[in-house]
């Protein structure tokens, strides 16, 4: 299963016959063993890293270092919960350290931004304090170099 | 011993036939396996922002009472809403009610509006609680069929063809459930003339209105010239911001209509549950980028199903509106009740006979395309089998 999601980790549309021939299984195997990893939540999807500026489409980046109260019996886990379920909300951690919640948002502008943390995120039972980190320039996004594509420095032939 | 019911329930009750929408979904209800094309709400659930606003003010202890017409803050919102969507001026001290759903709305309207014996010109196939409706309001219910050569579009002439010394009101669906079809600005213009030429109130029941597909927009009753005094307008939140559980609709109309409705409302509901209410703020002040992403999705599967229900050999026409597709079945031989039944027994795929929806929906099944694509796509499949041994 591991080599399964190694081969799809970087590339999420190898087609199933390519896969099926490196690991030297059947397309229907390997389809069954997608489908278990998919109901078991260890594929949680096959997402599209897609440099949006790049595209002509404005999207602002924000961090969120946010400080919570814990409750009793959950501890962070019930307004975690709750701030993840927001559209606008593209990752969140928990963290050690200064703060408890690492919020990344993602929106259109500065101007949805600031509503999302000052009307919905901010007002939340239980968040103590935000402090937001507008990113600048992205350089790499999850395991991926976002600059040109580089290019094949080598000779054509070379003994 | 024991009572002797029959005469016990009123008279007018006893005369509204029960839902023929409900007894295809206990027998499905049962089944494994089901694919159901049969079900009238979105299958998503309502976007966090919106559901997320409900639990704020629960916690903030938003439990009260609101004002019988509803939070002035969600009328504010409506205003605002309709303003912006078809230019629509209402007044939100005057002019606007939020009811417990459109349902609740509609049931009070008739009630306000009719008096013993007044009749209703209601154009079919239409939404299943029209005809009840207006029947437990005292009135009289005049169905008018509307005709597949129309699209299902309801033309003045047929409406002619009914009117009678009592006719009050003229009661409209579009886009329509269970058929889809919606009424551009001209035929809306014809209906508009007839209204006024006889001098009809006229509900307009827009709950659909946000699910209009294609270049040109959905048209309301009301903001065609000289009708927004007469038209009362009905919407909602549970199609277009998948809040049916909710149960959160509104009135807009003359303020003398309203009021007659507030009174209703009020002695009978009091207001709508503050909880959905508030809710339904965020879904005006949020929602819509929720709204048109499902729209989006409606949108696709509506192609998908109308070239497949086609490709099968189905005569259809392509709906403009809503999430229903209402194909023809005559050519398989049987009713529409057996096809249903038939296909749901042999098969496991739940639609709705057209019948239910009035008597001119006879030959036709109504499938609901608010559902995934790839059910849609099995659910194709399996009626490609149904129909292969059964033409």
């Amino acid at each position: 299963m591991n080599e399964l999601l190694s081969l799809l980790e970087h590339d999420a549309r190898r087609p199933l016959p390519e896969l099926a021939a490196i690991l030297k299984r059947s397309e229907y195997e390997i389809e069954k063993d997608l489908k278990t990893l998919e109901n078991e939540r260890i594929i949680l999807g096959y997402n599209t890293l897609i440099d949006w500026n790049k595209a002509g489409t404005d999207k602002v980046t924000a961090f969120i270092e946010v400080n919570l109260t814990p409750q009793r019996d959950v501890g962070f886990d019930a307004i975690a919960d709750r701030i993840s379920r927001f559209d606008e909300v593209r990752s969140v951690y928990l963290m050690s350290g200064n703060f408890d919640l690492l919020v990344i948002v993602e929106e259109s502008s500065l101007q949805a931004i600031a509503d999302f943390i000052a009307q919905r995120l901010a007002t939340i039972d239980g968040v103590t304090s935000t402090r937001s980190h507008f990113m600048l320039r992205p350089y790499k996004k999850d395991g991926l170099l976002t600059g040109p594509k580089e290019r094949d420095h080598r000779l054509v032939v070379s003994p | 011993m024991s009572l002797d019911w029959n005469a016990r329930i009123s008279p007018t009750v006893r005369a509204v036939p029960p839902s023929g929408i409900r007894k295809f979904f206990d027998i499905a209800a049962e089944m494994e396996d089901v694919i159901s094309l049969g079900v009238g709400e979105p299958d998503f659930v309502t976007p966090w922002t919106i559901r997320e606003s409900c639990i704020y003010g629960l916690e903030q202890g938003r439990t009260a009472y609101t004002a019988n017409r509803g939070l002035p803050e969600l009328r504010a919102e409506i205003a605002r809403h309709k303003k912006e969507q078809h230019g629509l001026g209402y007044d939100p001290k005057t002019d606007i009610l939020v009811t417990v759903g459109v349902s609740e709305a509609l049931d009070i309207a008739l009630r306000a509006m009719l008096a013993p014996g007044d009749e209703v010109l209601i154009p079919e196939p239409c939404y299943v609680s029209y005809k009840a409706c207006a029947m437990m309001a005292g009135g009289v219910a005049v169905p008018v069929p509307a005709r597949i050569e129309n699209e299902f579009r309801v033309t003045a002439d047929d409406l002619e063809a009914h009117i009678t010394g009592r006719t009050r009101v003229l009661l409209i669906g579009y886009p329509n459930n269970p058929t889809g079809a919606v009424m551009r600005r001209e035929h809306l213009m014809e209906l508009a003339r007839f209204a006024e030429a006889h001098d009809l109130l006229v509900i307009s029941d827009e709950i659909y209105g946000d699910l209009t597909y294609g270049d040109e927009p959905h048209v309301s009753f009301a903001a065609l010239p000289g009708m927004q005094e007469r038209t009362l307008l009905l919407d909602g939140f549970s199609k277009a911001y998948a809040m049916t559980g909710w149960r959160i609709g509104y009135a807009l109309g003359a303020p003398e209509l309203i009021a007659a409705m507030t009174k209703i409302h009020q002695y009978t509901m009091l207001c709508a549950p503050i909880t959905a209410q508030l809710a339904a703020v965020e879904a005006l002040r949020r929602g819509a980028k929720y709204r048109d992403k499902m729209v989006a999705e409606y949108n696709l599967r509506r192609g998908f199903i109308y070239r497949g229900l086609t490709k099968l050999g189905l005569s259809c026409f392509e709906p403009k509106g809503a999430f229903y597709i209402f194909p023809d079945i005559r050519s398989t031989g049987l009713s529409d009740q057996e096809f249903a039944e038939k296909l749901l027994m042999s098969e496991h795929v739940a639609l709705v006979p057209g019948s239910a929806f009035g008597d001119c929906g006879q030959g036709y099944v109504r499938c609901s395309y608010a559902t995934s694509l790839e059910k849609i796509d099995e659910a194709l499949a399996r009626i490609g089998h149904f129909l292969a041994r059964h033409t």
